[in-house]
Protein backbone atom coordinates (compact mmCIF):
# COMPACT_ATOMS: atom_id res chain seq x y z
CA UNK A 1 0.00 0.00 0.00
CA UNK A 2 1.13 3.63 -1.13
CA UNK A 3 1.06 6.68 1.22
CA UNK A 4 -1.89 8.45 -0.02
CA UNK A 5 -3.10 11.90 1.12
CA UNK A 6 -6.55 13.49 1.88
CA UNK A 7 -8.37 16.18 3.73
CA UNK A 8 -10.59 15.77 6.97
CA UNK A 9 -14.04 15.49 5.87
CA UNK A 10 -17.27 15.92 7.19
CA UNK A 11 -17.70 12.93 9.58
CA UNK A 12 -15.58 12.17 12.43
CA UNK A 13 -16.08 10.08 15.65
CA UNK A 14 -14.84 9.59 19.02
CA UNK A 15 -14.27 6.41 19.58
CA UNK A 16 -10.91 4.60 19.44
CA UNK A 17 -9.55 3.46 15.98
CA UNK A 18 -9.22 -0.18 15.42
CA UNK A 19 -5.67 -0.78 14.96
CA UNK A 20 -4.74 -1.06 11.43
CA UNK A 21 -3.01 -4.77 12.39
CA UNK A 22 -6.56 -6.14 13.12
CA UNK A 23 -8.70 -3.25 9.88
CA UNK A 24 -5.79 -5.41 7.28
CA UNK A 25 -5.93 -8.84 8.86
CA UNK A 26 -9.57 -9.67 10.18
CA UNK A 27 -11.18 -9.99 7.35
CA UNK A 28 -14.42 -10.97 5.07
CA UNK A 29 -13.86 -12.05 1.16
CA UNK A 30 -14.58 -15.20 0.21
CA UNK A 31 -12.74 -14.67 -3.05
CA UNK A 32 -9.41 -15.35 -0.95
CA UNK A 33 -11.50 -17.62 1.20
CA UNK A 34 -13.67 -17.94 4.17
CA UNK A 35 -11.51 -17.62 7.13
CA UNK A 36 -10.76 -14.27 8.53
CA UNK A 37 -6.85 -14.40 7.49
CA UNK A 38 -7.27 -15.79 4.23
CA UNK A 39 -8.01 -12.36 3.01
CA UNK A 40 -4.35 -11.13 4.33
CA UNK A 41 -2.72 -14.00 3.24
CA UNK A 42 -3.75 -15.47 -0.03
CA UNK A 43 -4.12 -11.65 -1.73
CA UNK A 44 -0.51 -11.71 -2.96
CA UNK A 45 -0.83 -12.20 -6.31
CA UNK A 46 -4.05 -10.14 -6.82
CA UNK A 47 -3.00 -7.25 -9.10
CA UNK A 48 -5.14 -3.85 -8.18
CA UNK A 49 -3.42 -1.56 -11.38
CA UNK A 50 -4.12 -1.35 -13.57
CA UNK A 51 -7.79 -1.04 -13.07
CA UNK A 52 -11.17 0.60 -14.53
CA UNK A 53 -14.71 0.95 -13.49
CA UNK A 54 -17.42 0.57 -16.21
CA UNK A 55 -20.39 2.76 -14.98
CA UNK A 56 -23.16 2.06 -17.65
CA UNK A 57 -26.67 1.22 -17.66
CA UNK A 58 -29.70 4.40 -17.34
CA UNK A 59 -27.08 6.79 -17.97
CA UNK A 60 -26.52 10.10 -19.94
CA UNK A 61 -23.01 9.77 -20.33
CA UNK A 62 -21.54 5.76 -19.73
CA UNK A 63 -18.06 6.67 -18.46
CA UNK A 64 -14.99 4.06 -17.87
CA UNK A 65 -13.06 5.14 -15.12
CA UNK A 66 -9.45 4.82 -14.88
CA UNK A 67 -7.59 4.53 -11.33
CA UNK A 68 -5.62 7.20 -12.22
CA UNK A 69 -8.49 9.66 -12.36
CA UNK A 70 -10.26 7.91 -9.79
CA UNK A 71 -7.61 8.83 -7.09
CA UNK A 72 -7.25 12.13 -8.87
CA UNK A 73 -10.66 13.08 -7.05
CA UNK A 74 -11.35 14.70 -3.71
CA UNK A 75 -10.26 12.40 -1.38
CA UNK A 76 -11.22 12.87 1.90
CA UNK A 77 -10.79 11.05 5.31
CA UNK A 78 -13.92 9.77 7.01
CA UNK A 79 -13.73 7.89 10.14
CA UNK A 80 -16.94 5.68 10.37
CA UNK A 81 -18.41 2.54 12.53
CA UNK A 82 -18.11 -0.64 10.33
CA UNK A 83 -20.64 -3.41 11.63
CA UNK A 84 -20.51 -7.08 10.30
CA UNK A 85 -23.29 -8.87 10.04
CA UNK A 86 -21.83 -11.43 12.21
CA UNK A 87 -21.62 -9.89 15.07
CA UNK A 88 -18.58 -7.97 15.29
CA UNK A 89 -17.63 -4.46 14.46
CA UNK A 90 -14.65 -2.14 13.89
CA UNK A 91 -13.73 1.72 13.92
CA UNK A 92 -11.53 2.56 10.32
CA UNK A 93 -10.66 5.56 9.18
CA UNK A 94 -11.45 5.28 5.24
CA UNK A 95 -9.94 7.51 2.13
CA UNK A 96 -12.35 8.29 -0.52
CA UNK A 97 -14.64 10.32 -1.88
CA UNK A 98 -18.78 10.02 -1.90
CA UNK A 99 -20.53 8.30 -4.87
CA UNK A 100 -22.71 10.48 -5.78
CA UNK A 101 -19.51 12.62 -7.67
CA UNK A 102 -19.52 9.74 -10.03
CA UNK A 103 -22.75 9.50 -10.32
CA UNK A 104 -23.04 13.05 -11.37
CA UNK A 105 -20.28 12.56 -13.94
CA UNK A 106 -22.54 10.08 -15.81
CA UNK A 107 -25.66 11.50 -15.32
CA UNK A 108 -28.67 9.51 -14.45
CA UNK A 109 -31.67 8.56 -15.94
CA UNK A 110 -34.61 9.60 -14.35
CA UNK A 111 -35.85 5.87 -14.97
CA UNK A 112 -32.97 4.50 -12.78
CA UNK A 113 -33.57 3.87 -9.26
CA UNK A 114 -31.23 1.06 -7.92
CA UNK A 115 -27.50 1.04 -8.63
CA UNK A 116 -26.22 -2.36 -8.98
CA UNK A 117 -21.98 -2.96 -8.07
CA UNK A 118 -19.88 -6.04 -9.31
CA UNK A 119 -16.57 -7.72 -8.25
CA UNK A 120 -13.36 -8.49 -10.02
CA UNK A 121 -13.80 -12.07 -11.09
CA UNK A 122 -9.84 -13.40 -11.50
CA UNK A 123 -10.23 -17.16 -10.26
CA UNK A 124 -5.69 -17.03 -11.28
CA UNK A 125 -5.48 -14.20 -8.78
CA UNK A 126 -8.30 -14.73 -6.14
CA UNK A 127 -7.98 -18.57 -5.17
CA UNK A 128 -11.48 -18.26 -3.45
CA UNK A 129 -13.42 -18.17 -6.77
CA UNK A 130 -11.27 -21.60 -7.76
CA UNK A 131 -11.49 -25.15 -7.12
CA UNK A 132 -14.16 -27.68 -5.56
CA UNK A 133 -15.65 -25.85 -2.65
CA UNK A 134 -16.64 -22.38 -3.23
CA UNK A 135 -17.96 -20.17 -0.86
CA UNK A 136 -20.50 -18.48 -3.33
CA UNK A 137 -21.23 -17.85 -6.87
CA UNK A 138 -19.34 -15.03 -8.45
CA UNK A 139 -18.83 -12.02 -9.15
CA UNK A 140 -19.97 -11.29 -6.02
CA UNK A 141 -23.05 -8.88 -6.99
CA UNK A 142 -24.52 -5.80 -4.72
CA UNK A 143 -26.89 -2.66 -4.86
CA UNK A 144 -28.43 0.48 -3.56
CA UNK A 145 -31.53 2.62 -4.02
CA UNK A 146 -30.33 5.35 -6.00
CA UNK A 147 -30.51 7.61 -2.93
CA UNK A 148 -28.86 5.17 -0.57
CA UNK A 149 -26.09 5.60 -3.04
CA UNK A 150 -26.28 9.31 -3.50
CA UNK A 151 -26.07 9.68 0.19
CA UNK A 152 -23.63 11.84 1.44
CA UNK A 153 -22.42 9.00 3.81
CA UNK A 154 -21.75 6.36 0.79
CA UNK A 155 -18.24 6.74 -0.05
CA UNK A 156 -15.80 4.95 -2.72
CA UNK A 157 -12.75 4.50 -0.40
CA UNK A 158 -9.31 3.75 -2.35
CA UNK A 159 -7.62 3.77 0.82
CA UNK A 160 -7.56 3.58 4.97
CA UNK A 161 -5.04 4.32 7.46
CA UNK A 162 -3.70 6.86 4.64
CA UNK A 163 -2.56 4.44 2.40
CA UNK A 164 -3.96 2.80 -0.35
CA UNK A 165 -6.09 0.02 0.25
CA UNK A 166 -4.32 -3.19 0.85
CA UNK A 167 -5.51 -6.03 -1.04
CA UNK A 168 -7.51 -7.74 1.47
CA UNK A 169 -9.74 -4.72 1.93
CA UNK A 170 -11.14 -4.36 -1.49
CA UNK A 171 -7.92 -2.61 -3.47
CA UNK A 172 -8.03 -0.80 -5.02
CA UNK A 173 -11.59 0.36 -4.81
CA UNK A 174 -14.28 -0.59 -2.37
CA UNK A 175 -17.92 1.20 -1.42
CA UNK A 176 -18.47 1.80 2.20
CA UNK A 177 -22.15 2.54 3.40
CA UNK A 178 -21.50 2.72 7.08
CA UNK A 179 -25.43 2.29 8.13
CA UNK A 180 -25.37 -0.71 6.54
CA UNK A 181 -24.28 -4.60 7.89
CA UNK A 182 -20.80 -4.47 6.00
CA UNK A 183 -21.28 -7.04 3.22
CA UNK A 184 -23.41 -4.48 1.60
CA UNK A 185 -19.50 -2.88 1.07
CA UNK A 186 -18.52 -4.68 -1.80
CA UNK A 187 -15.10 -5.06 -2.71
CA UNK A 188 -12.95 -4.49 -5.93
CA UNK A 189 -15.54 -2.91 -7.60
CA UNK A 190 -15.18 -3.46 -12.10
CA UNK A 191 -18.79 -2.25 -12.73
CA UNK A 192 -21.55 -0.25 -10.95
CA UNK A 193 -24.91 -0.10 -13.38
CA UNK A 194 -27.64 2.32 -13.10
CA UNK A 195 -30.93 0.40 -13.13
CA UNK A 196 -34.43 0.42 -12.63
CA UNK A 197 -35.09 -2.84 -10.80
CA UNK A 198 -34.13 -3.86 -7.41
CA UNK A 199 -30.87 -5.78 -8.49
CA UNK A 200 -29.51 -9.42 -7.18
CA UNK A 201 -27.06 -9.36 -4.08
CA UNK A 202 -24.80 -11.56 -3.45
CA UNK A 203 -26.35 -12.76 0.33
CA UNK A 204 -29.85 -12.50 -0.82
CA UNK A 205 -29.46 -14.74 -3.45
CA UNK A 206 -27.81 -16.84 -1.39
CA UNK A 207 -30.02 -17.25 1.80
CA UNK A 208 -32.96 -14.52 1.22
CA UNK A 209 -34.30 -15.37 4.83
CA UNK A 210 -30.83 -14.52 6.67
CA UNK A 211 -29.71 -11.35 4.47
CA UNK A 212 -31.88 -8.99 2.78
CA UNK A 213 -31.95 -6.44 0.20
CA UNK A 214 -31.74 -2.91 2.84
CA UNK A 215 -29.31 -4.86 5.49
CA UNK A 216 -29.52 -1.65 7.62
CA UNK A 217 -27.65 -2.18 10.92
CA UNK A 218 -30.90 -2.75 13.20
CA UNK A 219 -30.76 -4.33 16.78
CA UNK A 220 -34.13 -4.26 16.90
CA UNK A 221 -34.20 -7.20 13.95
CA UNK A 222 -31.92 -10.56 14.84
CA UNK A 223 -30.34 -12.60 12.26
CA UNK A 224 -32.67 -15.83 12.20
CA UNK A 225 -29.04 -17.25 13.72
CA UNK A 226 -28.03 -14.50 16.15
CA UNK A 227 -28.83 -11.92 18.04
CA UNK A 228 -28.05 -8.03 16.51
CA UNK A 229 -28.27 -6.32 20.18
CA UNK A 230 -24.87 -6.17 20.78
CA UNK A 231 -21.43 -6.38 19.22
CA UNK A 232 -18.11 -7.49 19.73
CA UNK A 233 -14.96 -4.72 19.33
CA UNK A 234 -12.31 -6.10 17.58
CA UNK A 235 -8.75 -5.83 18.80
CA UNK A 236 -9.50 -4.57 22.07
CA UNK A 237 -9.75 -6.53 24.90
CA UNK A 238 -7.99 -9.74 24.02
CA UNK A 239 -9.18 -13.36 25.29
CA UNK A 240 -10.15 -12.67 28.48
CA UNK A 241 -12.22 -9.82 28.42
CA UNK A 242 -14.27 -8.93 24.82
CA UNK A 243 -15.60 -5.72 24.87
CA UNK A 244 -19.10 -5.88 24.01
CA UNK A 245 -20.97 -2.89 22.98
CA UNK A 246 -24.64 -2.24 22.50
CA UNK A 247 -25.49 -2.06 18.43
CA UNK A 248 -27.21 1.42 17.56
CA UNK A 249 -29.56 1.39 15.11
CA UNK A 250 -28.40 2.42 11.51
CA UNK A 251 -24.98 2.01 13.27
CA UNK A 252 -25.19 5.17 15.18
CA UNK A 253 -26.43 6.91 11.65
CA UNK A 254 -30.52 7.26 12.51
CA UNK A 255 -29.55 11.22 11.99
CA UNK A 256 -28.44 11.16 8.94
CA UNK A 257 -30.24 8.43 7.21
CA UNK A 258 -33.69 7.28 8.91
CA UNK A 259 -35.15 9.65 6.99
CA UNK A 260 -34.98 7.46 3.69
CA UNK A 261 -36.76 4.94 5.33
CA UNK A 262 -39.85 6.89 6.35
CA UNK A 263 -43.13 4.72 6.42
CA UNK A 264 -41.03 1.55 5.62
CA UNK A 265 -41.81 -1.72 7.72
CA UNK A 266 -37.98 -1.96 8.95
CA UNK A 267 -38.96 -5.66 10.37
CA UNK A 268 -39.64 -6.77 6.56
CA UNK A 269 -37.25 -4.87 4.43
CA UNK A 270 -34.25 -6.09 6.88
CA UNK B 1 -6.79 -58.45 6.48
CA UNK B 2 -4.28 -55.24 7.45
CA UNK B 3 -2.08 -56.41 10.48
CA UNK B 4 -0.58 -53.85 12.92
CA UNK B 5 2.21 -55.03 15.24
CA UNK B 6 -0.60 -55.54 18.57
CA UNK B 7 0.72 -53.76 21.58
CA UNK B 8 2.00 -55.66 24.35
CA UNK B 9 -0.61 -56.06 27.23
CA UNK B 10 1.59 -54.50 30.11
CA UNK B 11 1.43 -51.04 27.99
CA UNK B 12 -2.35 -51.38 27.44
CA UNK B 13 -3.37 -49.00 30.26
CA UNK B 14 -0.25 -46.63 30.34
CA UNK B 15 -1.58 -46.25 26.24
CA UNK B 16 -5.04 -45.32 27.18
CA UNK B 17 -3.02 -42.26 29.84
CA UNK B 18 -0.95 -41.38 26.35
CA UNK B 19 -4.22 -40.59 24.25
CA UNK B 20 -5.77 -38.38 27.27
CA UNK B 21 -2.67 -36.76 27.68
CA UNK B 22 -2.08 -35.91 23.83
CA UNK B 23 -5.87 -35.49 23.37
CA UNK B 24 -5.62 -32.68 25.61
CA UNK B 25 -2.82 -31.09 23.85
CA UNK B 26 -5.28 -29.28 21.13
CA UNK B 27 -6.94 -27.59 23.83
CA UNK B 28 -3.76 -26.51 25.74
CA UNK B 29 -2.22 -25.74 22.79
CA UNK B 30 -5.07 -23.54 21.61
CA UNK B 31 -5.51 -22.21 24.78
CA UNK B 32 -2.02 -20.58 25.14
CA UNK B 33 -2.06 -19.29 21.44
CA UNK B 34 -5.39 -17.04 22.10
CA UNK B 35 -3.88 -16.08 25.84
CA UNK B 36 -1.01 -14.68 23.83
CA UNK B 37 -2.39 -13.38 21.21
CA UNK B 38 -1.85 -16.14 18.70
CA UNK B 39 -5.03 -16.45 17.61
CA UNK B 40 -5.83 -13.21 15.71
CA UNK B 41 -7.72 -10.41 16.39
CA UNK B 42 -10.81 -12.30 17.56
CA UNK B 43 -9.39 -15.11 20.01
CA UNK B 44 -13.00 -15.77 21.61
CA UNK B 45 -14.57 -16.65 18.50
CA UNK B 46 -11.57 -18.51 16.95
CA UNK B 47 -10.47 -20.28 20.03
CA UNK B 48 -14.15 -21.67 20.08
CA UNK B 49 -14.59 -22.52 17.07
CA UNK B 50 -11.52 -24.50 16.79
CA UNK B 51 -12.71 -26.51 20.29
CA UNK B 52 -15.48 -27.02 18.81
CA UNK B 53 -14.02 -28.90 15.88
CA UNK B 54 -12.23 -30.98 17.79
CA UNK B 55 -14.93 -31.94 19.55
CA UNK B 56 -16.93 -33.33 16.78
CA UNK B 57 -12.84 -35.29 15.70
CA UNK B 58 -13.26 -36.97 18.80
CA UNK B 59 -16.69 -37.92 18.03
CA UNK B 60 -15.81 -39.12 14.87
CA UNK B 61 -12.62 -41.09 16.21
CA UNK B 62 -15.19 -42.68 19.04
CA UNK B 63 -17.91 -44.02 15.77
CA UNK B 64 -14.88 -45.25 14.34
CA UNK B 65 -13.72 -47.87 16.12
CA UNK B 66 -16.14 -50.08 15.09
CA UNK B 67 -16.14 -49.78 11.90
CA UNK B 68 -12.43 -49.68 12.10
CA UNK B 69 -12.50 -53.40 13.57
CA UNK B 70 -14.91 -54.86 11.66
CA UNK B 71 -13.70 -53.98 8.19
CA UNK B 72 -9.72 -53.68 8.98
CA UNK B 73 -9.61 -56.18 12.07
CA UNK B 74 -7.95 -53.19 14.10
CA UNK B 75 -8.99 -53.34 17.65
CA UNK B 76 -8.60 -50.13 19.64
CA UNK B 77 -12.00 -50.93 21.73
CA UNK B 78 -10.20 -50.08 24.40
CA UNK B 79 -9.46 -46.68 23.43
CA UNK B 80 -13.16 -46.10 22.99
CA UNK B 81 -13.94 -44.69 26.54
CA UNK B 82 -11.00 -42.16 26.32
CA UNK B 83 -12.05 -40.61 22.99
CA UNK B 84 -15.82 -40.46 23.95
CA UNK B 85 -14.48 -38.85 27.52
CA UNK B 86 -12.23 -36.56 25.56
CA UNK B 87 -15.33 -35.90 22.94
CA UNK B 88 -17.22 -34.87 25.82
CA UNK B 89 -14.67 -32.43 27.45
CA UNK B 90 -14.54 -30.83 24.53
CA UNK B 91 -17.81 -29.94 24.06
CA UNK B 92 -17.65 -28.49 27.65
CA UNK B 93 -14.58 -26.65 26.96
CA UNK B 94 -16.60 -25.18 24.03
CA UNK B 95 -19.99 -24.55 25.93
CA UNK B 96 -17.53 -23.02 28.73
CA UNK B 97 -15.70 -20.24 26.14
CA UNK B 98 -19.40 -19.28 25.01
CA UNK B 99 -20.59 -18.78 28.10
CA UNK B 100 -17.52 -17.09 30.22
CA UNK B 101 -15.90 -15.17 27.37
CA UNK B 102 -17.93 -14.89 24.57
CA UNK B 103 -21.50 -13.91 26.04
CA UNK B 104 -19.57 -13.15 29.60
CA UNK B 105 -21.85 -14.53 31.30
CA UNK B 106 -24.70 -12.99 30.46
CA UNK B 107 -27.67 -15.66 31.18
CA UNK B 108 -30.29 -13.39 29.62
CA UNK B 109 -28.56 -13.70 26.38
CA UNK B 110 -27.50 -17.42 26.76
CA UNK B 111 -31.16 -18.65 27.52
CA UNK B 112 -32.59 -16.87 24.64
CA UNK B 113 -29.97 -18.28 22.52
CA UNK B 114 -30.61 -21.92 23.48
CA UNK B 115 -34.42 -21.16 23.18
CA UNK B 116 -34.52 -19.40 19.93
CA UNK B 117 -31.85 -20.61 17.78
CA UNK B 118 -32.09 -23.84 16.49
CA UNK B 119 -27.88 -24.41 16.23
CA UNK B 120 -27.63 -23.66 19.78
CA UNK B 121 -30.77 -25.50 20.83
CA UNK B 122 -29.19 -28.31 19.43
CA UNK B 123 -25.52 -27.71 20.41
CA UNK B 124 -26.61 -27.22 24.09
CA UNK B 125 -29.36 -30.59 24.03
CA UNK B 126 -25.48 -32.35 22.56
CA UNK B 127 -24.20 -31.48 25.71
CA UNK B 128 -26.89 -32.71 27.92
CA UNK B 129 -27.17 -35.60 25.89
CA UNK B 130 -23.53 -36.65 26.78
CA UNK B 131 -23.59 -35.93 30.31
CA UNK B 132 -25.00 -39.22 31.47
CA UNK B 133 -22.92 -41.21 28.52
CA UNK B 134 -19.55 -39.25 30.96
CA UNK B 135 -20.83 -40.28 34.17
CA UNK B 136 -21.36 -43.84 33.41
CA UNK B 137 -18.37 -44.38 31.40
CA UNK B 138 -16.74 -46.48 34.24
CA UNK B 139 -16.68 -50.55 34.72
CA UNK B 140 -18.89 -50.05 37.41
CA UNK B 141 -21.46 -48.81 35.34
CA UNK B 142 -21.43 -51.33 32.47
CA UNK B 143 -21.68 -53.55 35.16
CA UNK B 144 -24.15 -52.63 36.85
CA UNK B 145 -26.33 -51.34 33.96
CA UNK B 146 -25.87 -54.46 31.48
CA UNK B 147 -28.14 -54.11 28.46
CA UNK B 148 -29.50 -50.87 29.39
CA UNK B 149 -25.74 -49.43 29.43
CA UNK B 150 -25.58 -50.57 26.03
CA UNK B 151 -28.68 -49.16 24.47
CA UNK B 152 -28.41 -46.49 26.49
CA UNK B 153 -24.87 -45.27 24.93
CA UNK B 154 -26.04 -45.47 21.76
CA UNK B 155 -26.96 -42.29 22.43
CA UNK B 156 -23.95 -41.28 20.74
CA UNK B 157 -25.72 -41.49 17.14
CA UNK B 158 -28.06 -39.10 17.79
CA UNK B 159 -25.10 -36.48 19.95
CA UNK B 160 -22.94 -37.41 16.57
CA UNK B 161 -25.47 -36.26 14.19
CA UNK B 162 -26.49 -32.80 16.25
CA UNK B 163 -23.17 -32.33 16.18
CA UNK B 164 -22.78 -31.97 12.51
CA UNK B 165 -25.78 -30.36 12.35
CA UNK B 166 -24.78 -27.62 15.06
CA UNK B 167 -21.67 -27.37 12.17
CA UNK B 168 -23.28 -26.97 9.51
CA UNK B 169 -26.09 -24.16 11.03
CA UNK B 170 -22.99 -22.32 12.37
CA UNK B 171 -20.98 -21.75 9.60
CA UNK B 172 -21.93 -19.11 6.66
CA UNK B 173 -21.23 -21.67 4.48
CA UNK B 174 -20.43 -25.15 4.04
CA UNK B 175 -16.88 -25.22 2.47
CA UNK B 176 -14.17 -27.83 2.27
CA UNK B 177 -13.57 -28.07 6.18
CA UNK B 178 -17.05 -28.05 7.40
CA UNK B 179 -18.00 -30.89 4.26
CA UNK B 180 -15.41 -33.27 5.48
CA UNK B 181 -16.62 -33.43 8.94
CA UNK B 182 -19.99 -33.58 7.84
CA UNK B 183 -18.98 -36.71 5.70
CA UNK B 184 -17.40 -38.27 8.13
CA UNK B 185 -19.59 -38.18 10.60
CA UNK B 186 -22.55 -39.05 7.77
CA UNK B 187 -20.54 -42.42 6.63
CA UNK B 188 -20.16 -43.57 10.31
CA UNK B 189 -23.66 -43.28 10.99
CA UNK B 190 -24.41 -44.80 7.64
CA UNK B 191 -22.16 -47.99 8.21
CA UNK B 192 -24.65 -48.38 11.32
CA UNK B 193 -27.89 -50.52 10.03
CA UNK B 194 -25.36 -52.03 7.41
CA UNK B 195 -23.09 -53.66 9.76
CA UNK B 196 -25.28 -56.58 10.58
CA UNK B 197 -25.64 -57.28 7.39
CA UNK B 198 -21.67 -56.67 6.47
CA UNK B 199 -20.77 -59.40 9.72
CA UNK B 200 -23.21 -61.47 8.04
CA UNK B 201 -21.16 -61.86 4.45
CA UNK B 202 -18.33 -61.36 5.85
CA UNK B 203 -18.99 -64.67 8.38
CA UNK B 204 -20.33 -66.36 5.56
CA UNK B 205 -16.64 -65.95 3.39
CA UNK B 206 -14.54 -66.87 5.76
CA UNK B 207 -16.88 -69.82 7.16
CA UNK B 208 -15.91 -72.65 8.65
CA UNK B 209 -12.78 -70.03 10.14
CA UNK B 210 -13.65 -68.67 13.58
CA UNK B 211 -16.04 -65.16 13.97
CA UNK B 212 -13.13 -62.62 12.53
CA UNK B 213 -13.10 -60.46 15.26
CA UNK B 214 -9.13 -60.45 16.56
CA UNK B 215 -7.21 -58.81 19.40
Amino acid sequence: AAALSASPGPYKLDEKLTPKEAVTTYNNFYEFGVGKEDPSQNSGAFKPTPWTVKVEGMVGKPKEFGLDEILKMKLEERTYRMRCVEGWSMVIPWIGFPLAAILDQVEPLGSAKYVAFETVVRPEEMPGQGGLFQALPWPYVEGLRLDEARHPLTILAVGLYGETLPNQNGAPIRLVVPWKYGFKGIKSIVKIKLVEEQPQTTWKNSNAREYGFYSNVNPAVDHPRWSQATEQRIGEGGFFGTKRVDTLPFNGYANEVASLYTGMDLKANY
Amino acid sequence: MLSIPALPRRYHAASIWALYVVGLCPAAWYFYQAATGGLGFNPVKTFEHLIGIWALRFIILTLAVTPLRDILGINWIRYRRALGLLAFYYVVFHFSVYLLLDLQLNFGAVGSDIVRRPYITIGFACLLLLIPLAVTSNNWSIRKLGQTWVKMHKLIYLVALGGALHYVLAVKSVTLVPFIHIAAIGLLLAYRPLRKPFLNWKRGKTRPARPATTT
